[in-house]
């Protein structure tokens, strides 16, 4: 491959680009036309009519025409060699760099709130990316470590979610009480669908636990009388400070301290609520796997057969890694629900466990740090650029194909061992 | 009974528009081994590019409906062929040695893109269509309850079946239908005997997508609405029927759409129609739990 | 070869079928303790499936197949499935294609060999999660049996290394180590010589002869070297086709004109004609 490019940057192949180019941007044309360059709208009559845009079509095609000229014209014609191209030098710089990322970012974390305090929107958006954050990280146990592609982990979402929900407004139940409950449903519900279907081979329980996840949201959407169907839950109890409420009023929170009453008081707790909750699902994380279960995990993502010929029963050890990470789901479903204080079927769809999924793998499989960063980056980055919303999934989209084409361990991906024999290499 | 005999009609009707959208999964699913997530939402793009042919072909002045019809069947195989080639070319041949998940995981990726694609380019919202195709039979009737047999349901069944015999003589006689076989029988073997690998892989998804574009043309004319979100769960129910006729089968495929297309038309009439997808989803855990390799379909051995 | 002639796997009429081929005919044959016994046979000759049915990868169509440990007890490996046959049975084995934990480490794959004693000590996780002692020191003592193995194979200075990065001969030497960090009462090796040099596979010779005179572990294994079969076997079984043509000492096999035949692929009626020359 290297001999090839050198030999290519030698002699410019000009020819070949211009002939790929053309290929490739009369593909485009063909996919583009109808789909780009006419589109339908309602019109005032509510008949479809059509409009062009044929500006839009055109620059497609020569922005095809330009990317496969260049393409063919700098790499030649094999695959673009990214994925080899990084040195292990500029590895270990990265690798030794993330080792300084990690507390740095902790300690932005925790600062965010005294640096933002007056911006409200921040603080929000914070919360936000730190739920995905959990997210990522409880998923990463089953897709990451374990190897598991679990495609409905929303389903645990929404059971945390519903748990809090119901079990708040029926029993009237605090927040800390209806947290570990959640977590227990949510892993008891991963049991459940666990212990069928484990022992499919990967492509199929991905289907499984995607349609698992779709049967999840389906009955929280029918099942009127227990779930309130598309109308949902509204008015569930938002948190309190450990009991104090918080309100302007007697017994509250600022009341006890002596605080003047802020609404900003709430939001900063529930920042710290939920940074504490995926703090504690990056630190049990850390833990398993230095732990035998946790190395199991790892050697059943290598070679399945290879670890059931040492003896290790690969059921039972998947279930624990689907049980944990819909536990860790089930947490972030039920601090969604006090935060939001309403939640309706909507939030739980295929499109979410599709984005946790994307910013797993966008993260690099296994590693703490890169989903931290790309829950980051993909929610906190697409805030900051609202008028390219519209775009968010569509960049994941691509991504995650790109992602798998040149990096398919992910981004970061050099994997830390979970134990040495001799002295600490550094 | 005649309640029962309008049911049998639809759920047939829905069964051999789930079926062409299963050959799909079942083609490419024999010959490389991985779920093409994306080929629902590749049927969707197929009922998208069916409706934009049709309003730009009735905006130039084709006003007689057989003859744009059958402009927008050859305009959207045509161009969903092509967009089921690029994405095999992009997302999946460069992973085609690459970890057991990776094809999967990119497959979801270009579900996510195409999705989203359509809907940035035509929108969120339905897109509804007047009917085209109208006129029905009266087969039998009691109580003041009539069985109606519509042509556009003749029509569908008719083109299913058509399209199904000249795709089963496609892989039984010619030579590509040979070299699908080889394939999927053993990759490595079929290269070495000089079977181009990449030209039938290639073809196989071509012809996968020309396949869910007519069921999505279908789609679009019998339900007469669309939007970017069909894809995903007829895709599913599609791959559903696939695994329960048996990956990797041909006549699997078929029988399990009929199956599954009659199983959802049974449910929604006699249970509740609230649960229909439910029970979809249902089978398809059932299935891939108690008989994974469905009615049609061989076993597999576990090679260590 | 032996000291006490003592069986420890016997294999009673064992059959496999697929479909309609048969693999495994009707084969029965005797592992005595502290042996080495060798399977061989021309490709094709279902020595791997005879592997696969013994380590519980596949259930046998027919056959017994009963392990006894030294301390008495006795398994019937067809009835375990697989993991319990590793876990319970105390079957270790290896892969002719190799299946290292290649991303991880070679201490790791030790490591994760001795999975179940360690999940014991680990309180199921509980104990692990929150550091207790009786976990550590139930770590240290895997370290330490690692350790042992890995300066057995000569892997010492590669111990924290990706097991992929491995040589060929030094990821057959690792997974020989890893199969016994479970504590086997018997190895099988499928082809473990595969792919070795010369060096290598004289090397490999005397690890299994210490295995075998300083663990008291029983070998079985597949091999195609037949260097390697004749300097280490107590006892070898002939395969071809999926039937057992012989059976006994090297000595014995290395003169049986049905080995020859099978091997050099003579007809049937041939052999017949060579038995006869040979006076059978």
């Amino acid at each position: 491959m290297s001999n090839e490019a050198a030999r290519s940057s030698r002699t410019l192949p000009l020819l070949p680009a211009l002939k790929d180019a053309t290929l490739s941007a009369l593909v485009a044309c063909g996919l583009f036309f109808f789909m780009i360059g006419l589109r339908t709208e309602q019109g005032s009559t509510g008949a479809l009519e059509i409009t062009t845009r044929f500006e839009t079509f055109a620059m497609l095609v020569a922005l095809v025409f330009a990317g496969s000229f260049l393409r063919t014209l700098v790499f030649g014609r094999g695959p673009i060699p990214l994925g080899r191209a990084i040195p292990p030098s500029l590895a270990r710089q990265v690798a030794s760099a993330s080792r300084f990322a990690a507390p740095a970012l902790l300690i932005f974390a925790l600062l965010v709130p005294v640096l933002f305090y007056q911006n409200r929107y921040l603080l929000d958006l914070g919360i936000l990316v730190l739920t995905y954050v959990m997210l990522g990280w409880g998923l990463n146990i089953v897709v990451g470590l374990a190897g598991l592609l679990d495609l409905g982990y929303v389903a645990f979402y929404a059971v945390g979610a519903y748990s809090y929900a119901l079990l708040a407004t029926h029993f009237h139940l605090s927040f800390w009480i209806c947290l570990p409950l959640a977590g227990i449903l949510a892993a008891f519900w991963g049991v459940l669908l666990g212990f069928p279907v484990l022992r499919l081979r990967g492509d199929y329980l991905a289907i499984v636990t995607l349609a698992f996840g779709e049967i999840i949201r389906l009955v929280l959407l029918n099942w009127q009388s227990f779930t309130g169907g598309p109308n949902g839950i509204s008015s569930i109890p938002r948190p309190s400070f450990f009991g104090l409420p918080f309100a302007d009023a007697e017994g509250s929170f600022s009341w006890t301290f002596g605080l003047e009453y802020s609404p900003t008081h709430r939001v900063v707790f529930l920042f710290y609520l939920i940074l504490a909750l995926a703090l504690l699902t990056n630190w049990v994380t850390i833990r398993l796997r230095r732990l035998p279960i946790g190395r199991a995990w790892e050697a059943m993502r290598e070679d399945e057969i290879a670890c059931r010929s040492l003896g290790i029963n690969t059921t039972t050890t998947k279930l624990t890694a689907f049980a944990i990470g819909a536990m860790f789901g089930g947490f972030a479903g039920s601090f969604f629900a006090t935060r939001q204080g309403f939640i309706s079927p909507e939030s739980f769809t295929f499109g979410e466990s599709a984005l946790v999924l994307a910013i797993v793998v966008l993260g690099g499989m296994g590693s703490q740090l890169g989903v931290a960063v790309a829950a980051l980056v993909m929610l906190g980055g697409f805030e900051l650029f609202r008028e390219f919303q519209l775009y968010r999934m569509l960049v994941f989209g691509f991504a995650m194909v790109l992602i798998m084409i040149w990096r398919p361990r992910g981004l970061v991906s050099t994997r830390e061992p979970s134990l040495y024999l001799g002295e600490r290499k550094t | 009974m005649e309640y029962f005999v309008q049911q049998l009609i639809i759920g047939i009707t829905l069964g051999s528009i789930y079926g062409l959208i299963a050959i799909g999964y079942t083609m490419v699913y024999g010959i490389i081994g991985m779920i093409n997530f994306a080929h629902g939402d590749v049927f969707m793009v197929g009922g998208f590019i069916a409706l934009i042919a049709f309003l730009a072909l009735l905006a130039i002045g084709v006003t007689s409906i057989p003859i744009a019809l059958f402009l927008v069947l050859l305009i959207a195989m045509a161009l969903t062929a092509l967009y089921g080639w690029t994405v095999e070319r992009f997302a999946y041949r460069p992973l085609r040695h690459s970890y057991r998940l990776a094809p999967l995981i990119s497959a979801i990726g270009m579900s996510i893109i195409l999705q989203n694609y359509v809907q940035i380019a035509q929108g969120a919202r339905v897109k509804p269509l007047p009917p085209i195709v109208t006129g029905s039979h009266t087969l039998m009737s009691s109580d003041g309850f009539d069985v109606e047999l519509s042509n556009i349901q003749i029509i569908v069944v008719l083109t299913t079946v058509a399209l199904m015999v000249s795709f089963s003589w496609l892989v039984a006689k010619t030579r590509l239908g040979r070299d699908m076989r080889a394939c999927e029988q053993d990759l490595k073997m079929a290269s070495l005997l000089g079977v181009n690998i990449d030209r039938t892989i290639s073809l196989t998804f071509v012809i996968g997508a020309a396949l869910a574009s007519v069921a999505g043309i279908m789609y679009l004319l019998y339900y007469g609405v669309i939007d970017f979100y069909i894809g995903f769960v007829a895709g599913v129910k599609a791959f559903t029927a696939a695994v329960l006729g048996g990956i990797g089968s041909l006549p699997g495929a078929m029988l399990g759409g009929l199956l599954i297309g009659l199983i959802e038309t049974f449910w929604s009439a006699y249970f509740s129609i609230e649960y229909k997808d439910v029970a979809a989803f249902s089978i398809l855990i059932v299935v891939l739990i108690f008989l994974p390799t469905g009615i049609l379909g061989r076993p597999e051995v576990e090679k260590v | 070869m032996s000291a006490a002639a003592e069986p420890i796997l016997t294999v009673d009429r064992l059959s496999m079928r697929f479909g309609g081929l048969i693999a495994v005919d009707d084969v029965s044959f005797v592992a005595q303790r502290s042996d080495i016994t060798a399977l061989i046979g021309p490709n094709g000759a279902g020595k791997t499936t005879v592997f696969n049915c013994i380590t519980g990868f596949y259930k046998p169509s027919a056959g017994l197949i009963r392990l006894q440990h030294p301390d008495g007890r006795a398994y019937l490996l067809e009835r375990l499935l697989n993991f319990r046959v590793a876990k319970v049975a105390r079957v270790a084995r290896t892969f002719q294609n190799m299946r290292l934990f290649a991303g991880m480490t070679v201490l790791e794959n030790l490591v994760v060999a001795q999975h179940n004693a360690l999940m014991r000590a680990s309180a199921f996780s509980f104990a692990g999660l929150f550091g207790l002692k009786s976990y550590r020191t139930a770590e240290s003592a895997a370290l330490d049996k690692a350790h042992y193995w890995l300066d057995r194979t000569g892997l010492l200075p590669r111990a924290d290394d990706p097991a992929g990065s491995l040589a060929y001969g030094e990821q057959r030497r690792l997974e020989i180590a890893r199969a016994m960090c479970t504590d086997p009462v018997l190895l099988c090796l499928d082809e473990p010589a595969a792919g070795l040099n010369a060096r290598e596979s004289a090397e490999l010779n005397a690890l299994l002869k210490f295995i075998r005179r300083e663990h008291g572990i029983s070998i079985l294994l597949i091999e195609h070297d037949m260097s390697v079969v004749m300097e280490i076997s107590d006892h070898i079984v002939v395969l071809d086709y999926g039937v057992k043509i012989a059976d006994g000492t090297p000595e014995a096999i290395r003169n049986d004109p049905k080995v020859i035949a099978a091997y050099l692929g003579i007809e049937d009626d041939e052999v017949e004609k060579v038995e006869a020359e040979v006076g059978l």
